[in-house]
């Protein structure tokens, strides 16, 4: 390398993270002041990411804009960023939703109002600078290439999550005179639910990670996290692991991510959780935070360990079987507004792992694009979920009813949400759920069916959603309820014409993925199983 | 000519999106819009239609490639179209009676508030079904096929205040839902077994692929098939369907919706005729469903259920026959074509029924209404004698084709669906003798509506008079028109193939047979309704009249098994969720609790107890370095 | 005389004063007590300097004091204002932070 080039990618985790410090040392006074400052970060990060994704060049080396500088040089821990067309589209996916969030979440921390007195600390500059905290912290697990590095960001990123959990909710769960204080203590309940697993999740990964670090000194001489050196060493022969090694430092790995993703039967956390916290802070969770998991399945687990992962692969595939259609019965099943979408999540996650672990190229692909639009899908499905809740006080689903006749643009973006959720055709998940399913029949026909009659499942669960809070005569509470206002529509919106331009026209994001997934296969050695004709060829032979 | 094809779905499309996303604003001019594209989307697929009859015979197929829509490794979606006779023929009939159906609703849906939305749908409807008989490959059409779900669930459900209506659309998506995953399974398997799912390679293929997977293929399409077009055992939401809007049970009916399983069908015939079980099972769903939609029309008083299960059984009749492989495509299109006329006829003259009558559907407060609505009548008359295949009319050229087809799959089975299909044409003229006579003839029976308005029947505006009879003349001559020189077998044999059975009857002998059984039907139900008064109150009936009251119990069984089932399957998975799964992290959590609570009484707050364990752990520390040491 | 007797006496007064921390309630005479064992350790040091010929043992000695010196300031002053707000030199009077 000749002279100095732009860190980019530092950059781009930098100013969100900067943007956290600048927005906390705002006068707590200065809220307005606190919000746009914020959002003016996030909508640099957006930009930044976006020429990030210019920069980059899909087919052409496998991480790019690499920077690299020694850290803790006892250790062999680097500081090394590099992106593929993986993680590139995440970070786009990030850095666009996290203003979404911010405008959802505009008056989710100003202060209480009504006959309770303000009587818990909600600042609002520390809401917003605890998104772009995890925001930067975020994009840095995606940006980094050190195993080390990532570690770090990976865990600490549960710290501003579990005060956004802990510290703002939507004071809907619960009824009665001491509504305040049981609300408190669920929502304290689900913050320290989600540190614990994912704490345990990340003290395994960390036993695993010293572990492969043993591995590397051991064999390399000096020990070393950086993810293109341990692949190379590999690739030359100089780094072997032994089978059973191996599979143990996978396990590490894999727990902790399956923790975050989450994976049946780890995913307990993840309904309390969304359900406790604020609408936009459950998009920051399922649609971000959770992405790391299952973007570091396909990054650490498949590229370090290829041969523990196909060891492990039917245990898992199954395993996320079982998640696609537990997560989508126990949708069903629910009471709750919000609950039921993370049950709903639940299932989407067991798509998500299992075109992870088909190791198709469509699977993985559309395993990839799968995180794009449950992200967006998610997210416009719940902040309109967010708004609705906000107006009536309330999660239940009983107590709505009707809601299309007072309010049809938020029935209606609701139910365009929904249709996202249950993948029909035209909006973008149809794309990736189909990819993931025909991906895995190539390889398991009989999981390839099971999951496929998750479809139905999922026309179940939202639909009946959207039969109960919005047709019918309208209920008692609803009469008064107000339509989506300029800044919600601004949110949902754009949301929605992602998602309808996404189903339509994948091409420029499958173009990013597809050579960063075929990369991956080739490092597991894994090819796509062989048609029985190829017709094609000989349509075109003729 | 080519790319007017994407054209001919945008149109509608761009109908739906302008109409839905304008907002108040086009309240007063929205129905023109919609109906004015649906309008250009028909005199487009007449400009192709000209253009492609002046092509040759073999250079009829157009084809459109927009671009790639999907593409990973060897998986590669398109947006593209192909344009051949089959396409055309749906496409001529979906905008055709779509047109008609939108002008109709200018008039029927005038006082409905919503009115624009209402239009917004039925664009969205007739895209959908555009693009599912435009596209050429099967992920496209699954992308249509999807879109007809959705837009039928929102116009099905276009009342959304009565629960009633909401809870039959979700049901109608539902259960399409399982049909469609028959699609996508088929799809599936479509690209592990020929590594493409457009239709030309695959139809290429068909030769070397193994015959099991063809069957499955052909079986879930089957599956498919079912759900869409209504066959049993997928055919409970049509009955619930008619809780939408009278033009929207018009065009589910007609032009869309329920012919798309007898377009898969016909499509995939390649498929199909490689696989002589994938065929037998067509046939015998078309065979039961022809009865058991009979039946239960025989047994409906609301005159839009009556008429439900008729076109489910008419479907029956179309499956059938396009389970009968070449011998019967042709004629299963042929009927799709005429039912379109005159079931959309039907179907718009009950509606027009309904609206002089403050909305009323049972049939048995209707009675003598020919007098106050004469054109109604008169084309809901015309609409009668096609559907039971009167001679001359347009049903008796195709139905009475689709019966000897049916004998001449020849062996017992021909007999036994020839038979059925006989049978059918009986019950047929029973049930809708009786549709007739209890709406028009025979004493009035009108009773005021639940606000106490009594009805004053009237003729419908021009609006709504004109579409219908225009659709009376096609319910006459289309068949007939056909029929002539067999110029449209000629027309689809290039897609579809034909070939002639070899039917142990003639045609006369059928032709025969047919009448007398159509006869006998309609002197029964003139035997039961028309000298003998129509009781105002349904009477109890016998056990199997009940049965079909209930839609032959299928919606008791469903509920039962699947509705029942599931609720306590998912109530024992939500406590099991909360008591097992989270029950063992929780309960970690409580035995860590547990042991600290313990330990924390060491803490007991004296300073001197703190300095025993201080001076304790010194002692052991000391210990342990000299024991260390000693080893 | 050998200096090992040294050490046995450092020995006996380490223990005596950790004896007393033990068996003492009176603030003051337990203070008194932790300043014993301090000076045994003392001891202790300045006879392993005699032992070994060095004066590291003698140097850490002087180090000890400033330390002992300097808890007494802090110690005494945590005692006095510990008797005004209790009226009472007990240790176990000292129990707020017991949970």
């Amino acid at each position: 390398m000749s002279g100095f080039t732009f860190p980019l990618l530092t950059v781009t985790a930098a100013v969100p993270a900067i943007g956290a410090i600048a927005t906390a040392a705002v006068p707590a006074a200065r809220r307005t002041a606190a919000k746009w400052l914020a959002l003016a970060f996030s909508v640099a990060t957006l930009a930044l990411a976006a020429v990030v994704t210019g920069r980059f060049s899909p087919g052409g080396a496998r991480y790019q804009l690499t920077e690299s500088h020694a850290w803790i040089r006892d250790f062999g821990v680097r500081y090394e960023l590099g992106v593929d067309g993986i993680a590139v589209v995440l970070i786009l996916l990030t850095a666009v939703l996290v203003p979404f969030v911010m405008l959802a979440g505009w008056h989710d921390a100003d202060p209480l109002e009504g006959p309770v007195p303000n009587r818990r600390w909600r600042p609002t500059n520390g809401f917003f600078a605890l998104i772009l905290a995890v925001e930067a912290m975020v994009v840095i697990s995606f940006e980094a290439t050190d195993v080390f590095l990532f570690y770090i960001f990976f865990e600490a990123m549960l710290v501003p999550m579990y005060f956004l959990i802990g510290g703002f909710g939507d004071r809907a769960g619960a009824t009665g005179d001491d509504a305040e204080e049981q609300d408190a203590r669920q929502r304290t309940y689900a913050a320290v639910k989600f540190l614990l697993y994912n704490l345990v999740g990340g003290l395994i990964m960390l036993a695993a990670v010293i572990g492969l670090y043993a591995v590397t000194a051991r064999q390399l001489g000096t020990g070393t996290f950086s993810l293109p050196e341990i692949l190379r060493a590999r690739a030359d022969g100089r780094l072997h692991f032994s089978t059973s090694s191996e599979r143990w430092i996978f396990l590490g790995f894999f727990f902790a991510f399956a923790v975050k993703a989450p994976l049946w039967p780890l995913h307990t956390w993840l309904p309390n959780a969304m359900t406790e916290a604020t609408a936009p802070v459950a998009v920051l969770i399922t649609a971000v935070v959770d992405k790391v998991g299952t973007f570091a399945m396909l990054r650490y687990c498949l590229q370090l360990f290829p041969e523990a992962s196909k060891w492990a692969t039917p245990v898992i595939a199954v395993l996320a079987v079982i998640g696609i259609l537990y997560g989508a019965l126990l949708a069903v099943g629910q009471r709750d507004i919000k609950r039921l979408i993370a049950y709903a999540s639940i299932s989407h996650f067991g798509f998500i792992i299992l075109g992870i672990f088909a190791m198709t190229s469509q699977a993985q692909s559309g395993a990839t694009l799968y995180m794009v639009n449950h992200g967006i899908s998610t997210a416009a499905l719940l902040l309109v979920a967010g708004f609705l809740i906000t107006r009536r006080g309330s999660r239940r689903i009983a107590d709505f009813g009707g809601v299309q006749k007072v309010a049809p643009v938020l029935a209606g973006t609701f139910l365009i949400g929904g249709l996202a959720t249950l993948s029909l055709p035209g909006l973008a998940p149809f794309v990736s759920e189909f990819l993931v399913l025909v991906g895995t029949f190539t390889r398991y026909p009989v999981l390839g069916i099971l999951a496929t009659v998750g479809i139905v499942l999922a026309a179940l669960y939202v639909l009946v959603l959207y039969q109960r809070t919005m047709t019918g005569p309208v209920k008692a509470g609803i009469e008064g309820m107000k339509d989506l206002k300029v800044r919600e529509l601004l949110v949902v919106a754009p949301l929605i014409a992602l998602l309808l331009f996404l189903g339509v026209y994948p091409k420029p994001l499958t173009d990013v993925i597809n050579p960063a997934v075929k990369d991956t296969l080739s490092d597991v050695h894994r090819t796509d199983p062989a048609p029985q004709i190829n017709a094609v060829a000989k349509e075109t032979a003729k | 000519m080519d790319h007017l094809i994407g054209a001919l779905v945008g149109a509608p499309l761009l109908g739906a999106a302008v109409l839905l996303l304008g907002g108040r604003r086009l309240d007063r001019i929205g129905h023109w819009v919609g109906t004015l594209l649906a309008a250009v989307s028909f005199a487009l697929g007449v400009a192709l239609f000209a253009d492609m009859l002046s092509k040759d015979t073999g250079r009829r197929t157009f084809t459109s490639h927009l671009f790639t829509w999907v593409p990973v490794d060897s998986f590669r979606a398109d947006v593209g179209f192909q344009l051949d006779q089959l396409s055309m023929t749906f496409v001529l009939l979906i905008t055709g009676v779509g047109t008609l159906i939108h002008i109709y609703s200018i008039g029927y849906m005038a006082h409905d508030e919503r009115r624009r939305r209402f239009f917004g749908y039925l664009n969205l409807f007739l895209a959908a079904m555009l693009l599912l008989v435009l596209a050429n490959n099967y992920l496209l059409l699954y992308v249509g096929w999807e879109g007809v779900g959705l837009a039928s669930y929102l116009l099905i459900g276009f009342w959304q205040h009565k629960p009633s209506a909401a809870t039959a659309a979700k049901k109608a998506f539902i259960v399409n839902r399982v049909g469609d995953v028959g699609l996508s399974i088929a799809i599936m398997l479509l690209f592990t077994t020929f590594n493409s799912f457009s239709f030309s390679p695959v139809f290429g293929a068909v030769r070397d692929a193994s015959g099991g997977r063809l069957t499955a293929i052909g079986l879930l399409l089957l599956l498919a098939a079912c759900g869409k077009s209504a066959q049993v055992p997928l055919q409970s939401w049509l009955g619930d369907a008619m809780e939408g809007p009278t033009p929207v049970s018009a065009l589910i009916h007609a032009a869309t919706m329920v012919t798309a399983g007898v377009y898969l069908v016909t499509r995939s015939g390649a498929i199909f005729n490689a696989s002589a079980t994938a065929q037998l099972a067509v046939c015998v769903v078309g065979a039961v469903t022809l009865i058991f939609g009979a039946i239960v029309g025989c047994a409906k008083d609301d005159i839009k259920k009556a008429l439900a299960g008729s076109t489910m059984s008419q479907i029956g009749y179309m499956m059938l026959a396009a389970g009968l492989g070449p011998v019967g495509y042709v004629f299963a299109i042929m009927h799709l074509v005429t039912h379109g006329f005159f079931k959309a006829g039907l179907f718009l003259g009950a509606g027009s029924v309904m609206h002089g009558m403050n909305d009323e559907v049972d049939m048995r407060k209707f009675g003598g209404l020919r007098g106050y609505m004469p054109v109604t009548f008169i084309t809901f008359g015309l609409g009668y004698l096609a559907i039971i295949g009167f001679p001359g009319l347009s049903g008796f050229w195709t139905k009475d084709k689709i019966i000897e087809a049916a004998f001449a799959k020849g062996g017992g089975e021909g007999w036994v669906l020839g038979v059925v299909a006989l049978i059918g044409a009986g019950v047929t003229a029973f049930y809708m003798t009786r549709v007739m006579l209890m709406t028009f003839f025979g004493e009035k029976r009108w009773q005021p509506d639940a606000q106490g308005h009594q009805p004053h029947p009237h003729e419908s505006p021009k609006s709504m008079t004109v579409p219908m009879i225009i659709l009376a003349f096609g319910s006459v001559f289309a068949g007939g028109l056909f029929s002539l020189n067999s110029s449209f077998l000629h027309w689809l044999e290039p897609v579809t193939g034909y070939s002639e059975g070899h039917s142990p009857l003639t045609a006369w002998q059928v032709s025969v047979a047919t009448f007398v059984v159509l006869v006998v039907g309609a002197g029964l139900a003139w035997q039961q309704y028309g000298r003998k008064p129509v009781p105002a109150v349904a009477p109890r009936g016998s056990v199997l009249t009940r049965a079909a009251r209930r839609d032959l119990l299928q919606d008791d069984f469903n509920h039962v098994v699947l509705v029942r089932g599931g609720e306590h399957l998912t109530r024992t998975l939500v406590h099991l969720d909360h008591s097992l799964v989270d029950g063992a992290v929780n309960g970690t959590a409580a035995g860590v609790g547990g042991v600290s609570a313990r330990l924390r009484k060491v803490q007991n707050g004296f300073v001197r107890s703190y300095a025993v364990s201080m001076l304790g752990g010194a002692a052991v520390l000391v210990a342990a370095t000299l024991l260390m040491r000693g080893i | 005389m050998n200096p090992v007797y040294y050490l046995y006496l450092a020995a006996l007064l380490f223990t005596i004063g950790a004896a007393g921390v033990l068996v003492r309630k009176n603030a003051i005479i337990v203070f008194m007590c932790v300043e014993l064992m301090l000076n045994a350790c003392n001891l202790a040091f300045v006879t392993f300097s005699r032992l070994h010929g060095n004066l590291d043992g003698q140097i850490i000695a002087f180090f000890t004091m400033v330390v002992a010196a300097a808890e007494v300031v802090v110690g005494l002053a945590i005692i006095v204002t510990f008797f005004r707000s209790r009226h009472s030199a007990s240790v176990d009077d000292a129990d707020l932070m017991k949970l």
